[in-house]
């Protein structure tokens, strides 16, 4: 009963997004159009059905309702319930499910509250909004309905992927969803803005926010994503240029991009047409990324569930959205008229080398991802892994940095070179005599250097423009760029650390041996078969002691799962402040042995510290505009009252 | 910059996300095969000369091949379980005839000969490819898999995996081809 409420809330929700995009055409086409006062509230009544079609799908697995056909296949009875709930968007339809459900939350708050744009504007992208939600509405109800019944209904069920049993990846999907889905609002306000011809500072700041909360999303996802491929893959690497992986990334880049181009359109009223492109490029990169993981056109470690069908479906939505707004752009970019000029050396100059970097790291990747599949079209196999990838990027990146340590001192619209001097000066003596210290006592190669000279430049560039201002009464947007990039320093410099220091040791090992790995020494104890709720599994029962200091017990696992039937390596991670021991036990070797790795990673960690301060800084100028906004409408409102009562604003 | 002026980049730009959903369209509608096939099918054996790997059989050097002989080359190793599995599928295809010779990969000499012990030993040579080297030169991307190498050292097919029970025909039709065409 509860799933067929759960599908008859999705049509009628699908049938008021056909009802808001007709309104809203007819009010973009013929001002003062009657039909256009019927746009918001279906969006708004779309948003709770698909709200309440959600939660009848979390309920059904809660309960672990058999008779429906994707609680059969992903949930299993003897589940803990955090994992049957997570199973709800661990699967095709539920996780189309959860994006619908997101899309049309975002696209009634902004219905409800959104109201500094002209009318017809805001009708153009609520019209967008609900032309990409009905694609999306026919997909799930036409080719992947998550309602489906199964009759007769099994007496158990199939269980989740045990890699998937983790209570971090349980909210790894839905974060990214979440920036995806932010990046479909600004896709539509980009579209909305062009359509009308209303490419103005204030289109920048409404979209502002929602760019700011996708990437901020994005940012949050990809580090717990490349955390999880790190301690649950058990390869002791933690970016593998996978296809998935670089599917999250480019939406990424695009988002980075966009932030700081409407950054330069609220505040100057420049790159107007440039941005609307990065509105339409980032939804794209996220829509591209779901059809390539979705489609299974390209061979990944990530094995989802494939259907032809599937991606024939999601192409023909991406050759509509995208193409469509492509060649919107065309025909009216020409009719965007030119906004502000600005000096090379200024703050919107800073911006566009920022900008132009990162969009050839984004073509840069997209090729090296896309590359395999356009030489099989000629049946010539290649696979394009971190030869390509890392010097490639980095031919952008390293520039990008060296701008992004003195970028935010500078001033909008123009500078000087001699005011710039001290602090420019200051940055380069740091970045030279890292260079200098690490080279002569390390004499690591090329890019690490780099890296860590550059991490030194940014973090002081970053924390630079706080030089004599009062932190208390600093606006919150501040504090966030300036986190933000101090998160990227912290970042590099973990990168750089990773690959520079890192130490391996692979062994046969029994019990009783002592290893060395770097300055940690380690002994098995003990080695012995343990039982978990649904697994089995070896366990070597390790001490781990660090130059000497008392030892720390950690033991890592070599686990078999059997519903479905699964090894997987369940790594012991021994964490200090300067980096992380990794220890993963394998397979047992024919003379009784247990193959073992060991990692000494320094400050490995600093990799997801620089990734969540990142996000942090996104955070906090999230709350800066939101507030900011919210006070300047009250009074916006007060002057309104005051004027109405006859009062002197 | 003046976009007027710059409108056929515009219109590039749609051409290009047209010709990505081209090929999008085209890999969606081909069948998926994830298998990387060698460069090296159709071409002559890489040369070596590997060492024996186990006792009593002789090593494997690719001068062996050029006697005017198609023969199975075998890439396998002690350690690897789907080699266990195709051990009887190798004796039936020795049993039809076929000369098989192999290339045990980072082996050692008693493990290989226990190996040899428990799941017969159907390879009149085995060379010992202690680093992978032969394996990579041959365009192999795991263990185990077979090579049909025709009498003058050409290699004329590969099988990827372990092979089955239907596979034994195939690579039966697959040697007497080489066979003729020398």
């Amino acid at each position: 009963m509860i799933a067929e409420f759960g599908l008859a809330a999705l049509w009628l929700a699908a049938a008021l997004s056909a009802l808001q995009l007709l309104a809203a055409i007819a009010g973009v086409r013929a001002e003062g159009s009657a039909l256009a006062a019927l746009v918001r509230p279906a969006a708004a009544v779309q948003a709770a059905l698909c709200a309440l079609a959600f939660a009848a799908l979390l309920y059904v697995f809660a309960v672990t309702d058999l008779s429906v056909k994707l609680v059969a296949a992903y949930s299993h009875s003897e589940k803990p319930l955090i994992f049957k709930l997570a199973g709800t968007w661990g699967n095709h339809e539920g996780s189309m499910l959860l994006w619908v459900t997101v899309m049309a939350l975002a696209g009634g708050l902004i219905a409800l509250i959104e109201r500094r744009l002209p009318e017809r504007t805001m009708l153009a992208t609520l019209g967008a909004q609900s032309f990409v939600g009905l694609g999306f509405y026919a997909f799930l109800l036409l080719a992947s309905n998550p309602f489906t019944r199964l009759d007769p209904s099994p007496a158990q069920g199939n269980g989740l992927n045990p890699s998937l049993q983790d209570l971090g990846l349980a909210f790894h999907p839905p974060t990214l969803y979440i920036g995806y889905v932010g990046l479909s609002v600004a896709f539509s306000f980009a579209v909305g803005a062009l359509v009308t011809r209303q490419v103005t500072p204030e289109f920048a700041r409404v979209m502002r926010p929602w760019v700011l909360g996708a990437w901020m999303f994005l940012t949050l996802g990809i580090t717990a994503g490349s955390y999880w491929a790190y301690y649950e893959l058990g390869w002791g690497g933690w970016w593998f240029w996978d296809p998935v992986e670089n599917a999250s990334l480019m939406p990424w880049l695009a988002a980075t991009a966009l932030l700081h181009s409407a950054s330069v359109l609220a505040a100057r009223d420049a790159l107007r047409a440039w941005t609307i492109l990065l509105g339409v490029v980032a939804f794209s990169m996220s829509m591209v990324g779901t059809f390539l993981v979705r489609s299974g056109i390209l061979t990944s470690v990530h094995a989802f569930a494939v259907d032809p069908t599937r991606g024939s479906f999601i192409l023909a939505l991406l050759v509509l959205y995208i193409g469509g707004a492509l060649v919107v752009f065309a025909l009216r970019a020409g009719t965007v008229t030119e906004g502000e000029r600005f000096a090379s050396l200024s703050r919107e100059g800073a911006l566009v080398v920022n900008n132009v970097a990162l969009s050839a790291i984004l073509g840069i990747v997209l090729l090296g991802t896309l590359y395999p599949l356009l030489t099989e079209a000629f049946d010539v196999r290649v696979s394009v892994g971190p030869p390509y990838f890392n010097p490639v990027a980095a031919i952008f990146f390293v520039p990008m940095l060296a701008v992004l340590a003195v970028g935010p001192l500078l001033r909008w619209r123009r500078d000087s070179f001699e005011r710039v001097r001290a602090p420019v000066v200051a940055i380069a003596v740091a970045a030279l005599a890292v260079l200098l210290a690490v080279w002569l006592f390390t004499g690591i190669d090329l890019l690490p250097l780099l890296g860590m000279a550059l991490a030194a430049a940014v973090a002081l560039g970053s924390v630079l423009p706080l030089a004599g201002r009062n932190l208390l009464r600093l606006p919150l947007p501040v504090w966030g760029m300036v986190i933000a990039h101090l998160g990227v320093a912290v970042a590099v410099f973990g990168m750089a650390a990773d690959s520079a220091f890192q130490q391996e040791r692979l062994v046969a090992a029994s019990v009783g041996d002592q290893l060395e790995v770097g300055p940690w020494q380690a002994e098995i104890r003990a080695l012995s078969p343990v039982a978990g709720p649904n697994w089995t599994a070896m366990q070597a029962d390790m001490a781990f002691s660090y130059d000497g200091a008392p030892a720390r017990l950690a033991a890592p696992q070599s686990r078999q799962f059997w519903s479905p039937a699964q090894n997987t390596s369940e790594v012991a991670l021994v964490t200090r402040w300067n980096g992380q021991l990794y220890a993963a036990l394998g397979e047992e070797t024919q003379d009784g042995r247990w193959q073992l790795r060991l990692w000494w990673k320094p400050f490995v960690t600093f990799i997801w510290y620089g990734g969540v301060l990142i996000a942090l800084g996104g955070l906090l100028s999230l709350v800066g505009r939101v507030t900011g906004d919210l006070r300047r409408r009250g009074a916006v409102r007060r002057i309104a009252e005051r004027r109405a009562e006859g009062l002197p604003a | 910059m003046n976009l007027t002026r710059l409108r056929w980049a515009l219109w590039l730009i749609v051409a290009l996300a047209l010709a990505l959903f081209g090929l999008f369209a085209l890999q969606l509608s081909r069948p998926k095969d994830d298998f990387v096939q060698s460069a090296l099918v159709g071409k002559p054996l890489p040369a070596f000369d590997l060492p024996p790997a186990a006792q009593g059989l002789p090593g494997l050097a690719s001068t062996d091949f050029a006697d005017g002989k198609p023969r199975l080359l075998n890439v396998f190793a002690s350690w690897c379980i789907p080699c266990r599995a195709e051990a009887p599928q190798l004796e039936a295809l020795r049993g039809q005839g076929a000369e098989i010779v192999a290339v045990a990969i980072r082996d050692r000499p008693e493990d290989v000969e226990a190996f040899l012990q428990g799941y017969g030993n159907p390879f009149t040579r085995i060379g010992a490819d202690e680093i992978s080297a032969v394996q990579l030169a041959l365009g192999s991307s795991g263990v185990p898999e077979t090579f049909v190498i025709d009498g003058r050292g050409i290699i004329t097919h590969q099988h990827i995996g372990d092979i089955r029970e239907r596979d034994v025909a195939i690579l039966m039709d697959e040697l007497r081809r080489a066979g003729s065409g020398a």
